[in-house]
């Protein structure tokens, strides 16, 4: 790809061919692989057609599908949600955008009352399968209303599948799998990975929803990590390494369905378990995965689990305060540490 | 009379209709106080006029949208009174198998996509589906029903935005009854017709209308109708009407002076097709066996639906996915 530059040149070897894609555009690339499929697929969303999106991550759509494919909208967050979901109960196969996942709490009727029930309450009368596509999460100084990682408050909704991926291809091939869901399904897409870069999705890449990934294998300790907190527990680990301890970094891909058989067998391996979350501690995805281990995993265990997550503030503006709230390499690999000396 | 879409069989056919909604309303409430009904219900009788004439100018294929006071709504579009009062009487027999109750009365099968407990929620979804039909080239139609009280909220009026700027195929019908809830509409509402008069913000032609006239409420609709499958956009109705009972089973509607609703009672939507009947020369016998071909629809709804048994208790742990299920887990 045209920006992958300078000191990437190392990481991307001497193979021409094997150029690396960022994970902004395998958003772009993996929206565009389900509307060249199907027809059904449209787009809605603020800013994301003739502009390519706030993030850049719809750039190029507009130009290949046109107005009928790719709708801007009013800033109007209930309306593109209940669009989407109006459009979804009869025939079509909407994409919605909410820019910043912070802003579910103005169209929070939608994915907590309308999207998730309606199926249930009607006695299986309507399929909703729909996208709501939002970029989440922090670490780029945007301050307390555009920087929270909300996958925790879908998580208490039963009705919603919830997916975050943590690289560009699993981007691509878990799009796929959310497009082609009967379900709706909320994907968050991490800002803070958006010009992190990885190995680009082969032709028909589709990874199924509810199947995590063991991004890295070892030994001694099961690292359980989502979306952002997947790169930075692969850097402690990587750091560990150096020092002979040998960390599994579990992915999980999704939170619903949540693969919870992969978290078992990892733990039954290694018996120590630690939980990176970007969420605050207070509520958490991480309390539902760790009260599931000591539930069905507790003679696993040779120490208690542990979860590194945000601290119960609204998150900072400055890099120096908010680098004290959420997780980072050094608090990861201070938690490792300190799980393996018990 | 006016020229009008409604011919004289076709207006007994509606009268029928209304009468049928009305006594399913009487047997709801009735139930309820044999203590057969939990939870609540919000009656609908007194703007049967609304559901059935939109409906006689709606294709079958249209779509509806309505409020959790959306009875009228379900069996206007093809639900049975039965289907419904076994829904109210937690029957596995019930329209929504006993997992949605009063509020959410749905019949996808007829274009009925459901009733919505969350004031406004529904106008959005409503635009939605106009804006698949527009996507898909169907010729269809989708409408969203709504009380007066939800003109206040910002979903009605993010839906009717863009369903302008879109030119969505969309009616906007609000069953304007004088009162949110409790507190009457006038009095929390900076414009003296809540829905029409802020349709010129949003460049929608709007229409205040008599909701309890059942040829009034077919003209118009038809109108709008064949507004929107020519592509010139939405419409919003203003349909003024007055309700029976109470806002729902709990509220006697004390707040409502004695006068008021002596006047609205004595423009019963029934009573106003029966004069419209009459003078179009049908014979009062005819009248009367319809209402009784009414009564014995909803005494065998009642009986069928008392007879049905309950729900398999296993039921309450499917149908939240597609695939029938409910895991989350794999």
């Amino acid at each position: 790809m045209a920006n992958v530059i300078g000191n990437e040149a190392d990481v991307i070897g001497s193979a021409a061919s094997m150029e690396l894609t960022t994970y902004r555009e395998a958003v772009a690339d993996g929206l565009a692989r389900e509307l060249r499929r199907d027809p059904a697929v449209v787009c809605l969303g603020e800013d994301i057609g003739a502009a390519g999106g706030v993030f850049k991550t719809t750039q190029g759509l507009f130009e290949e599908f046109g107005a009928e494919r790719i709708w801007d909208t009013p800033i109007s967050e209930q309306a593109i949600l209940g669009l989407a979901m109006g459009a979804a109960m009869t025939g079509m196969r909407p994409v919605a955008e909410i820019m910043f996942s912070d802003f579910f709490a103005v169209c929070w009727d939608y994915l907590a009352n309308e999207m998730p029930k309606m199926r249930y309450m009607t006695g299986g009368q309507v399929t909703i399968p729909l996208v709501v596509r939002t970029a989440n999460g922090g670490g780029l100084g945007f301050g307390a209303q555009h920087s929270q990682a909300v996958e925790n408050w879908t998580l208490t909704i039963p009705g919603l599948k919830i997916v975050a991926p943590s690289n560009p291809a699993d981007v691509v091939g878990l799009m796929a799998s959310a497009v082609r869901s009967e379900d709706p399904v909320v994907f968050f897409e991490h800002k803070g990975l958006f010009a992190s870069k990885g190995e680009p999705a082969p032709d028909g890449h589709v990874v199924p929803l509810g199947q995590a990934a063991v991004a890295r294998p070892g030994t001694e300790i099961t690292v359980v990590a989502l979306a952002a907190t997947v790169p930075m527990a692969l850097a402690a680990a990587e750091r560990l390494a150096a020092e002979g301890v040998s960390v599994e970094v579990i992915d999980l891909r999704c939170l619903v369905p949540l693969d919870m058989a992969t978290v078992l067998a990892s733990v039954g391996k290694t018996s120590r378990l630690l939980i990176v979350e970007e969420n605050p501690y207070q509520g958490g995805w991480g309390g539902t995965v760790a009260s599931i281990v000591a539930d069905e995993g507790f003679e696993l265990l040779d120490a208690p689990v542990k979860r590194v997550a945000a601290a119960c503030v609204p998150l900072p503006f400055a890099d120096a305060l908010e680098q004290q709230v959420i997780p980072t390499v050094d608090s990861v690999t201070a938690a490792i540490r300190s799980l393996l000396r018990y | 009379m006016t020229t009008t879409t409604v011919g004289t069989d076709q207006l007994l056919a509606l009268y029928e209709q209304m009468a049928v909604i009305r006594r399913t309303e009487k047997a709801a409430h009735d139930l309820f106080l044999a203590g057969l009904v939990k939870g609540t219900t919000h009656l609908a009788a007194g703007h049967e006029a609304i559901a059935v004439g939109a409906s006689a100018s709606l294709r079958p294929d249209d779509y509806v949208f309505a409020t959790y006071r959306g009875h009228h709504h379900a069996i206007a579009r093809g639900a049975t009174p039965e289907e419904c009062l076994a829904e109210l009487m937690s029957k596995a027999t019930g329209v929504c198998k006993a997992k949605g109750g009063s509020m959410h009365l749905t019949k996808a099968a007829a274009g009925m996509l459901g009733s919505y407990a969350i004031v406004g929620a529904h106008l959005p979804l409503a635009a939605g589906a106009a804006w698949s039909a527009k996507l898909r080239g169907s010729g269809q139609v989708a409408v969203a029903f709504f009380g007066d009280g939800a003109t206040n909220i910002g979903a009605f009026h993010e839906a009717l935005n863009i369903a302008s700027v879109w030119s969505l195929p969309a009616l906007f019908i609000c069953e304007n009854n004088l009162y949110m809830e409790y507190t009457p509409i006038g009095s929390v509402t900076a414009v003296p017709s809540p829905a029409a008069d802020r349709a010129p913000a949003y460049a929608i032609p709007a229409e205040v209308i008599d909701g309890n006239d059942v040829v009034v409420v077919a003209d118009a609709v038809a109108k709008a109708a064949e507004r929107a499958r020519a592509g010139e956009g939405p419409t919003i109705l203003e349909a003024r009407t007055y309700r029976h009972f109470g806002h729902s089973r709990t509220d006697p509607a004390t707040y409502r002076p004695a006068e008021e609703v002596q006047e609205w009672l004595e423009r019963d939507p029934l009573d106003i097709a029966r004069a419209r009947l009459a003078a179009l020369g049908v014979p009062v016998e005819d009248v009367v066996a319809t209402d009784e071909r009414a009564a014995d629809v909803v005494a065998a709804a009642v009986a069928g639906a008392r007879a049905a048994p309950p729900p398999d208790p296993a039921d309450a742990l499917t149908d939240v996915w597609a695939d029938g299920g409910s895991s989350w887990r794999t």
